[in-house]
Formats: structure tokens, sequence, C-alpha cells
């Protein structure tokens, strides 16, 4: 049985692809078989964070138009051989997307995958509207302060309302991903607490992200942060995330750069 | 230089109009026939009031002094006479209204004043869900939320806002002139509060009441917010 899941933010620069791209490579390492697609027509990204950005043929809007079939877009990743990346157009915008094409995408991957994670656009317009339009689940990315949790609840509302699941009167499952967590700041009084944020959003936590230099690096690499360095504080929060999406039960920790005190000791001579 | 203003000729306009008058046609006995007008305006005393009345006198045939008569009996009821019509122009005097002719029939519209609807007491409203930031709720009664406003969210009520929980977003309760409507919550955080337009922004809020349980009224023109417990 096929999982729609959305990762969407309202806010933009939260981290909603690079959380899209490190649950999609987590879930192919624990075997899923999972195809991430980018939904930000006009500024597409997560297949550079991906990596697959020079293999690039065909894209979302091809598909859409009935231009080129789904399997001739559809980006095998080089390193995880079940992960797939259905890239967005550069050169469109995100009106060239239509409720019916996607609904049409998202129903024949739905026969392919077990896990479709759609990468939503910032903002409330078309592209964030379609990218949660067809969800079974969503996965709210949040960073600890008030402006990215206020947007948060805005699209938790409409989640609960303009997706396909609300309008039949089920529930879309949502759960809350925050993101750039620094727990030095946070225990300062620096950033919204880990309470405060799940107070205000009144929805369950399904991981604590720590900022980190691992994200970035891995980026700029265009690898997951998974694949990259599975070991850093960031990739085990995402797989433990992981985890709890595949309905395990995982405490729940901050998780902490491990060689900090070293790095701190020996960080000055290397400068 | 001396100018003298001519009189400008001011030429005498003349306009048609029409006008819709009541008829009456008198039938003999003329007693008995104003026994009931008499009947009728027992019912109802103001019927004819401001009402023009023509007289259509085709069906009796009145000499001169009894038109005159049936005039002023009229006249004694309030019933001013406006013209008079089927009979020849030698009955009727100067001191008489004037005779009319080519007068047509037309479908009268009574413009009866209508009961006041008794409006049935609008429904209250009960959300069992938070109301997240961005949705605007609107209801012409009570609106009772079970968890929390979030900020950005608006609640506009015609009756009271009850809030279990805390009160993020704007809260407008009594919006349609009801000065006795509330705003009830666990947690006051509001942006703002109004009452039958009455509001108060998260500014003026004491400071001392954020984060509790509160309720905000009107007193006069003057909103009262006093925590709960």
């Amino acid at each position: 049985m096929a999982k729609v899941l959305v990762v969407t933010s309202g806010k933009g620069g939260v981290g909603k692809t690079t959380s899209t791209a490190a649950l999609g490579a987590a879930l192919a390492q624990m075997g899923e078989k999972v195809v991430v697609i980018d939904f930000d027509v006009g500024l597409r990204n997560l297949d550079l964070v991906m990596g697959a950005e020079r293999r690039v043929v065909f894209d979302l809007i091809n598909v859409v138009q009935g231009v080129a079939k789904l399997s001739q877009a559809l980006i095998r990743d080089k390193r995880l051989e079940n992960l797939w990346l259905l890239p967005a157009s550069q050169t469109r915008d995100k009106d060239a997307l239509t409720d019916e094409g996607v609904g049409r995408i998202i129903a024949e991957l739905r026969a392919k995958f077990d896990w479709i994670l759609c990468d939503s656009p910032a903002g409330i317009e078309r592209g964030a509207m379609l990218a949660m339009r067809y969800a079974d689940e969503a996965v709210i990315v949040t960073n600890p302060e008030v402006s990215s949790v206020r947007d948060s609840d805005r699209i938790i509302g409409m989640l609960d309302s303009k997706t396909v699941k609300a309008e039949r009167g089920e529930r879309v499952e949502k759960h809350i991903l925050i993101t750039r967590y620094d727990s030095a700041r946070a225990s300062r009084g620096e950033m919204l607490s880990i309470d405060d944020i799940l107070e205000i959003l009144a929805t369950p936590l399904l991981g604590i992200i720590p900022e980190s230099q691992d994200v970035l690096r891995a980026s700029n690499v265009g690898s997951p942060v998974t694949l990259n360095n599975a070991a850093s504080a960031p990739a085990r929060a995402y797989t433990d995330a992981v985890r709890r999406l595949m309905g395990e039960i995982v405490n729940m920790t901050v998780p902490v750069e491990r060689k900090r005190l070293m790095n701190r000791l020996l960080g000055r001579r290397a400068a | 230089m001396d100018a003298i203003a001519k009189a400008t000729r001011q030429p005498v306009r003349m306009r048609g109009r029409s006008y819709v008058a009541f008829t009456f046609c008198p039938v003999v006995p003329l007693a008995g026939w104003l026994e009931e007008i008499d009947a009728t305006l027992a019912r109802s005393p103001g019927f004819f009031v401001g009402k023009p009345v023509v007289l259509d006198l085709s069906a009796v045939d009145l000499s001169q002094s009894a038109i005159a008569h049936l005039v002023t009996s009229l006249e004694q009821r309030n019933i001013r006479v406006l013209g008079v019509e089927g009979v020849d122009a030698d009955r009727v005097t100067t001191s008489m209204p004037p005779l009319l002719t080519g007068g047509r029939h037309c479908i009268l519209v009574q413009n009866e004043p209508k009961k006041p609807e008794t409006k049935p007491k609008p429904a209250s409203l009960v959300l069992e869900s938070p109301v997240r930031s961005g949705q605007s709720i609107f209801s012409e009664g009570d609106v009772t939320v079970l968890g929390s406003v979030g900020s950005g969210a608006e609640i506009v009520a015609g009756g009271s806002i009850h809030v279990y929980g805390a009160l993020r977003g704007r809260a407008i309760a009594g919006f349609s002139g009801n000065s006795a409507a509330r705003i009830f919550c666990q947690k006051i955080e509001a942006e703002l509060l109004a009452i039958d337009g009455y509001y108060q922004t998260a500014e003026e809020i004491d400071v001392a009441l954020r984060n509790r349980p509160a309720q905000a009224w009107l007193e006069g023109d003057v909103m009262k917010i006093a925590p709960l417990n």
C-alpha cells in the first residue's frame, strides 16, 4: 500500500528540500521503494540536493502535459537502486501544473512505489496546494522561531481542509519535524522551546534535527545528509524520524555532535 | 453706463401626470350605501386618510342638491372628493369637485405593513479542533472552540466566544450590536479582542493577564478584561 507523504512548511528556507532528500534516502536505505517529487516548478532544487542535476531530461511538467511518459522522467539514484527522483521544470512556472495531471501521476506512482514523497514549494499558492492535494501523510518542517511556527499552523489548517482526504471527510496524518534546532541557544532562551512549538501546533512530533554544518556540506556535494555521513547528528535524527514514520517507537532525543569537544580542542590548529 | 435688466419672460411649463384614485360608485338607497362606508371606517378608521376619491355617479340619477349633499356627507367622514364622473356637466356647480372624464381601470397594490418576522435564535457553533492560523470562523450565534485559536486566525461571532485552549488570534464577539456578548478563554494571548465594535489590541491588554484564563466583557463603552480565577 503506497503512501503519499508531503513535506511542507509554508515558510521558505526551513529545510523542506533537505528533509525530503534525507527522509527519502533513509527510507530507501531501509529497503522501501521510494520516489521523491519536486513540486517547486520554476525554482527546482531537489535535483541538486540529490546530485542528479546532470541527468535531468524530462520533468514533472512534461509528464503532466503528456509530452513524456512517467518512466522517461523518473531518474534512478546512483547510490540507492530503490530511490527515484521526479524533477521539476526550471523553465516553467507553477501555473503549468494541473490538478488532474498531478492526480494522474500520483495514481500511476502509487502502483509502482511504497513511498511517494512530495517536496512542496514555499507559500500557499498553486504549487504548494497541488503538492499536498493527494497526500495521505504530511511532514510539516518547522524552525524554532515564531514566524515559521505560525506559517506551519496555517499549513496544518490547509492540510485539514484543502486535501482530497479532507474533502472526503478523512484526515491527513500530520507530523512536525523541527529542523535547525540549536540546543545551546534553546537553553539560553534564544529560540522557541520544543514544548512551546508543540503546544502551539497541537500535532505530534516526528523528530528534531539539530543545526549542523553536515547538512550544508552534504547538499554542496549533492548527497542527502543521511547518505553522505550516516553517523552525523542530523543523519541519525533523520533516520530516527523515518523509523517513527514506519511505525517504530523510538525515544525522542536531540542528537548532538559527537566530536564537539575534540573539534573545540583541535579546531583552531587547522585555521 | 446704466444697464437696465430686462425682465426675462418665464414660459409656463405644463406637464401631464396621472394619479391613482379610489372610485366610489354610490347606489340607491344612498343612506344604505353611506352606512356601508361607515362600517368600513369602523373596521379601519384610517383607511381613506390621505387617499383621493372620485365619485362615479353613473349608477344613480342624482339632482344637483343631492350631489352636493353626498359630497358634504363624505367630507364629514374625512373623505375628500377629488372629482365627479358619470354625470352631466350642468349638474355640477363650481363649488363642487370638478367633473372628470377618461378614467381608466387599474389594479391597486396594497402595501400593508409586513409583520416583523420573528427570527429564530442563531444556532451556536462548536469546533472540536484547533483553529489554525489564517482560518476565519464566522457565526451569527456563539462560537465554542475545543482547542486553541492560532496566531493569525480570526473568530467572528454574533454572540459570545468560548475558547478552551489558548487564544492567540483575533476574537470579535457581538459583531451585530450585541453588547452583552463576552469572550472567554483558557489562556489569553490574543492579538485583538473586540465586543460590539469596541476593541483592544495585544499591546493594550495588561501584561499581568497574559497566559492566564480570562474573560472580556463590555461595561458601557469600556472593555474590561479580568482573570477567571
